[in-house]
């Protein structure tokens, strides 16, 4: 796949003095679903906003299909669709007015074949001559994605497309996000929630204060730093770990019927050998066994606790 | 760059425009029946003891500066409103994303507050018509001096607009300097009519260029040569786009 979004070093400080990105490196494929997953604060709309052209960056490079957003940026900005995270939207316009001035704005030819088509992959066309006020929050939202479609950008950067949107809607918006990547439309989405990075994204970029800590594949993140637990049922409840155990660093469940065995499912020595024999020695009965996957939920709580150590250290 | 991009200007003056035909009645309303005011008032009441001004009829006199003030007060309001509200509702994200340049976006804004200020001028100048005897000796100069004021001082609106961070300060600026500055401008007087020193100060107001070459363009009889009047105008006109020119390109008040 080819590279379509260049980020080198990028910087921005704002005039308050506070360093809301320290030099972000990040390469964008054409065609990909990329999701930037962080914490409140973490600087993802600062990005956004910086390549965007909202945000002037302080230091660093961006170019958008070859094209430098500063030098050259009636071409960067071109290409891109811009959904931001705050529903702002004209209220006393009509939805279909906004919609073909949003096209209009970005130099395109009018094209109402475009602006019908918009407008019912988004079922806003029933909507079309009521006035953005009178539609509902979800609605107002798939009118920003309208309006940063209109000129059939090639990249369509959502920032936290489902924050505040019931789970029916996150699913429509979900299942338009893939329809879009599969026109071709490379698709950069934020959220704070892992479950959508995992659902939807191709790649996931993890970023936390200001510092892009790693982009892996969706997949090989989930492998590559997947901790598994096992958990083992036994018949008769316990007070505490058996001391002849304590070597295996187990936890107990609360009512004693659990114990919960954490290893590194990619290492080559789990460990889980020798502690089912330890468990037969030590006169357990074992009534059931399952493993499961950590969630990247807490992959990325230990990623950022890493991030913070290591720049701890580096101080 | 090749030129400029006429599709999103257009897109943006429409936009505008549309906004300016929402809202017909009360932008046309409240100008004339303070006009008729000022008829009523000045012209009718007053006037009926000033008699005439360097031989012009008093009702007719105060025409020029009439249109003047109302067409000022519009197109700084025009304008001020029209980009302080996207600033307000945060809807500027969608021009700052835009591949258009600072001079696109200046074009559309301040060509639609200029063309609905213009049009609240002539309507202005039709009422008169029905309380006083009008004659224009210069139409070409009167539309240029109308044109460029208005074109000027929406560029002022522009910037206020900009400047503005609540709707007080949007709102009492020209309540505060442009109100005082008309009336202070001759709209209602000729400056020989002042005491001594009063008319030398009188020469910094900006505002009585403006209406005494606009008053020129009607009688013929101006407080300062027309083609003094032009050049200010012109030089006002070239201040404003600088600083606009400075304020996208620093992204004051607008970008962080
Ligand atoms: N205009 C601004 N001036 C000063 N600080 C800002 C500004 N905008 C954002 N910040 C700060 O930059 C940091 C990153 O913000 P943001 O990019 O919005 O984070 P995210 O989108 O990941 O929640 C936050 O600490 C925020 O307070
Ligand atoms: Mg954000």
């Amino acid at each position: 796949m080819a590279d379509i979004i260049e980020i080198r070093g990028l910087e921005k400080t704002y005039d308050d003095g506070f360093q809301a990105l320290k030099g972000v490196d990040l390469t964008i494929r054409e065609g990909e679903i990329l999701a930037l997953l962080g914490p409140n604060g973490a600087g993802k709309t600062t990005l956004i906003s910086a390549v965007c052209g909202l945000v002037t960056p302080t230091g660093g490079t961006v170019t958008v299909g070859g094209h430098d957003i500063l030098s050259d940026y009636r071409a960067a900005r071109s290409l891109i669709g811009l959904v931001p995270q705050e529903i702002t939207i004209e209220p006393f316009e009509k939805v279909i007015d906004t919609v073909r001035f949003s096209r209009g704005l970005f130099g395109r030819p009018r094209d109402e074949s475009h602006i019908e088509r918009v407008l019912r992959a988004l079922s806003l066309w029933e909507k079309r001559n009521n006035r953005n006020k009178e539609l509902s929050g979800g609605m107002k939202r798939r009118i920003l994605i309208a309006k940063a479609l209109a000129h059939e950008p090639r990249v369509l950067f959502l920032d936290e497309p489902t924050a505040g949107v019931d789970v029916t809607l996150r699913r429509e918006m979900w299942d338009l996000v893939r329809r879009l990547r599969d026109e071709g439309v490379t698709i950069i989405l934020t959220t704070h929630y892992i479950e959508e990075a995992e659902q939807m994204a191709d790649r996931i970029g993890v970023i936390d204060r200001g510092r892009l800590l790693l982009v892996e594949e969706t997949a090989g993140l989930m492998h590559k730093l997947g901790r598994k637990e096992l958990v083992v049922e036994i018949a008769e409840p316990l007070a505490a770990v058996p001391p002849a155990l304590a070597a295996h660093g187990l936890t107990l469940s609360d009512d004693g019927c659990r114990l919960i065995y954490t290893f590194d499912a990619t290492a080559e020595r789990t460990g889980m050998t020798r502690l089912m024999a330890d468990i037969a020695e030590a006169g357990l009965h074992v009534r059931d066994l399952s493993t499961r996957q950590s969630s990247l939920e807490e992959v990325f709580l230990r990623l950022v606790d890493e991030g913070a150590q290591a720049m701890e250290a580096a101080q | 760059m090749t030129g400029l991009n006429w599709t999103s200007i257009l897109a943006i003056y429409r936009f505008e425009m549309a906004r300016t035909f929402r809202t017909i009645g009360q932008s046309i309303l409240s100008p004339v029946i303070t006009t008729v005011l000022y008829f009523v008032v000045f012209g009718g009441a007053i006037g009926g003891r000033i008699e005439s001004v360097e031989g012009i009829a008093y009702g007719s006199f105060i025409v020029p500066g009439l249109v003047m003030l109302t067409l000022l007060q519009q197109a700084i309001n025009n304008a001020a409103f029209g980009i302080y509200f996207p600033k307000f509702i945060g809807t500027i994200y969608e021009l700052l994303s835009a591949p258009i340049n600072f001079l696109e976006i200046v074009i559309g804004y301040v060509g639609a507050a200029a063309t609905k200020a213009l049009g609240v001028a002539a309507i202005i100048l039709v009422t008169a018509t029905f309380f006083v005897e009008l004659t224009v000796l210069h139409p070409l100069a009167m539309l240029a001096f109308l044109v460029l004021t208005a074109v000027s001082f929406s560029l002022l609106g522009f910037i206020l607009g900009i400047w503005a961070g609540n709707f007080e300060q949007l709102t009492l600026v020209p309540l505060l300097v442009v109100t005082p500055l008309v009336f202070l401008g001759g709209a209602f007087y000729s400056i020989d009519m002042l005491p001594e020193g009063w008319a030398q100060v009188t020469y910094f107001n900006p505002v009585l260029y403006l209406i005494s070459g606009f008053r020129w363009s009607f009688f013929g009889v101006a407080d300062v040569a027309p083609w003094v009047s032009l050049l200010a105008i012109a030089g006002f006109l070239a201040a404003c786009m600088g600083v606009i020119w400075w304020i996208f390109r620093t992204g004051w008040r607008i970008k962080p």
